[in-house]
């Protein structure tokens, strides 16, 4: 079932000095109130020491918590067992230092405490087969997440994989943007979404006489979950994984259905009576869905029950807008909703918190759509089309910086996996 | 239809003809002219799509009524355009699908698929349901007037397949559409009496 589980057993800490406290967070020592931690990584020993050094490096980089420091900081490399000169790491504006030297079958990885002159946390990493193939990066990243918990208290999310649509087929890629490959056959291939494991991938195909939701496990089968009969879009799985839920239409109105993940017969969530209802979300806890409705006479965003029941509209129109909101998202925390929102005929991408429903925008620039939350709820995926045509990108929501994921052309309707493995 | 099939004639149906062949240039143009310029102006853009659109219309009308089993094929198979957001079936799409109407009376044995398209404006997926509406909304306006749902299918592809690629009206307006594509039953279409 999950054949990356066996190497994070193996990843447990070894030897750090600081025992943690049951109940205290262990995390870096450093600066004041939002500044964030400077980190600098060890050139690392080896002949694929370089790439290490370079993936963990761009995986904190891209987790937005750390301010990666350059390679060619002037901090001596220690030799064999001494220690880091913390010191010279201090005055050079580094508060952690990431250690990380050849052990059996893997790496050793250190973080170093620069205030407190001392080893903070310490593991073992077993990195599988072959350098540079796509199982061995994924146990570089994990290690990578690991050294971002242990300094900023969050795991970091570069062991994860984005989904999306480019040319008529679903494409998996690492969380880096490496490893880009198709996992469907040309054709009209639309909406992946992963199963809760991340070990599949749900999605849409228009055939000639109608659409068919497909699953796709991620270690080669596909199988079709619904016929193409009528119109079945939008699939997103529950979050135990054992159902789909989707839109079907086969007449004037599209409503939202749920069915087994393995096939079965399909259940009618909503209630639309004859408007178009699709772009299902759940709620963590599985027990509220979002979803894009006309029933109101134009599209908007509505939160209801899982049974269809207690609709209400998500976000509140100001008086002056009469926007065309759409392709709603829940966040894994469960606090806020993702959605775009027409704005002077493009879409741009909000949030809306569910606690005071206050909503931000979080683009501006060109059109940007289809938001979908990073296991850690604070990055998005979108597709936009800020670099001149649409592709899609990662969009950090507290510190707004963007980064270009993909170099599809036209790629769009992208999903965020959980961590694979944990 | 009584009107149609007096003015059908050669002159006509030569007529309608080139107009078919050529639909695509006037449209071309009208993308050339400034959408976003004064009021003036797209209100100008508007009415020369829709006299073109009148035009195609009726020239529809009068390939329907012509006799030629060529121009019953094409008028079967002659598309509708739809408003921004809207399935509703415009003044214009209601004279082509008039036109359909004595020839799958006539031709009882065919069936027809009406696929539905959207503009690239909206949300891919939301589209498709739009798409779906707009093609249910087609099929509607025939089955209530006599022809069996069961011999017309529909489907959407949402904005997929864009019958023009652009960012302007004129594109948008050629994407708003329903396709209509024969399925089965045309081998030997019987003209209408």
């Amino acid at each position: 079932m999950r054949p990356f589980l066996p190497l994070l057993v193996a990843f447990v800490a070894c030897s750090a000095q600081l025992q943690a406290q049951p109940g205290v967070r262990l995390g870096l020592i450093y600066g004041e109130g939002g500044a964030r931690p400077g980190i600098f990584v060890l050139p690392v020993a080896g002949a694929t020491g370089d790439s290490i050094r370079t993936i963990v490096m761009r995986d904190l980089d891209f987790g937005d918590r750390v301010t990666v420091l350059s390679k060619n900081t002037a901090l001596p490399t220690p030799v064999g067992a001494a220690a880091v000169d913390f010191r010279a790491a201090a005055r050079l504006g580094i508060n952690g230092v990431v250690q990380i030297t050849p052990a059996a079958g893997g790496v050793t990885i250190t973080l170093h405490d620069v205030a407190a002159k001392q080893v903070l946390q310490r593991a073992v990493v077993i990195l599988p087969g072959t350098p540079n193939t796509a199982a061995w990066r994924l146990a570089v990243h994990a290690a990578s997440d690991q050294c971002e918990e242990w300094i900023s208290g969050t795991r970091g999310i570069a062991a994860t994989r984005l989904a999306y649509v480019g040319d008529g087929r679903i494409w998996l890629v690492d969380s880096d943007g490496a490893n880009a490959r198709a996992i469907t056959q040309a054709g009209r291939a639309l909406s992946p979404a992963f199963r809760p494991d991340g070990q599949a991938v749900a999605y849409a195909t228009l055939e000639a006489g109608g659409s068919a939701i497909r699953v796709a496990d991620l270690r080669g089968a596909s199988r079709q979950v619904l016929e193409p009969r009528g119109l079945n879009i939008s699939p997103t799985f529950t979050p135990d994984g054992a159902s789909i839920a989707y839109a079907h239409g086969e007449d004037f109105g599209t409503d939202l259905y749920m069915v087994p993940a393995s096939g079965g017969t399909p259940r009618r969530i909503s209630i639309g009576r004859g408007t178009d209802n699709t772009s299902p979300s759940f709620s963590p806890d599985g027990r509220r869905i979002a979803f894009t409705s006309g029933r109101s006479g134009r599209p908007d965003v509505y939160i209801a029950d899982e049974d269809g029941t207690n609709a209400d509209l998500l976000a509140a129109l100001s008086s002056s807008s009469q926007a065309y909101r759409s392709s709603p998202d829940w966040s894994p925390d469960g606090r806020a909703v993702a959605f775009q929102s027409q704005l002077g005929g493009r879409f741009q991408v909000m949030v809306i918190s569910l606690r005071d429903r206050v909503v931000t925008q979080l683009t501006n620039e060109a059109a940007n759509e289809d938001p979908a939350w990073a296991p850690d709820s604070r990055h998005l995926v979108v597709s936009s089309t800020r670099s001149g045509v649409r592709q899609v990108w990662v969009l950090d929501t507290e510190t707004g910086r963007a980064r270009q994921v993909t170099n599809t052309p036209g790629a769009r309707l992208a999903a965020w996996s959980s961590r694979i493995g944990s | 239809m009584r009107r149609e099939l007096v003015l059908a004639g050669l002159v006509a149906v030569s007529f309608s003809l080139g107009a078919c062949r050529r639909k695509q240039v006037p449209v071309a143009a009208v993308t050339t002219a400034p959408v976003t310029g004064s009021v003036a102006g797209v209100d100008r853009s508007q009415l020369v799509r829709d006299s073109i659109e009148r035009a195609r219309a009726d020239s529809m009308a009068r390939l329907a009524s012509s006799g030629d089993a060529v121009n019953l094929r094409t008028a079967l198979e002659a598309g509708v355009r739809f408003d921004y957001d809207a399935a509703d079936i415009t003044d214009d799409g209601r004279a082509v699908l008039d036109a359909k109407l004595p020839i799958l009376r006539a031709n009882q044995t065919v069936r027809i698929r009406i696929s539905g398209h959207t503009d690239s404006r909206g949300s891919d997926e939301y589209n498709l349901a739009l798409g779906l509406r707009r093609a249910a909304s087609a099929r509607k306006y025939l089955s209530d007037r006599g022809i069996a749902v069961g011999r017309i299918d529909v489907v959407s592809f949402g904005e997929e397949r864009p019958a023009v690629s652009g960012d302007d009206e004129g594109s948008f307006s050629q994407n708003r559409r329903a396709e209509f594509e024969i399925l089965s039953g045309a081998d030997a279409l019987r003209i209408p009496r």
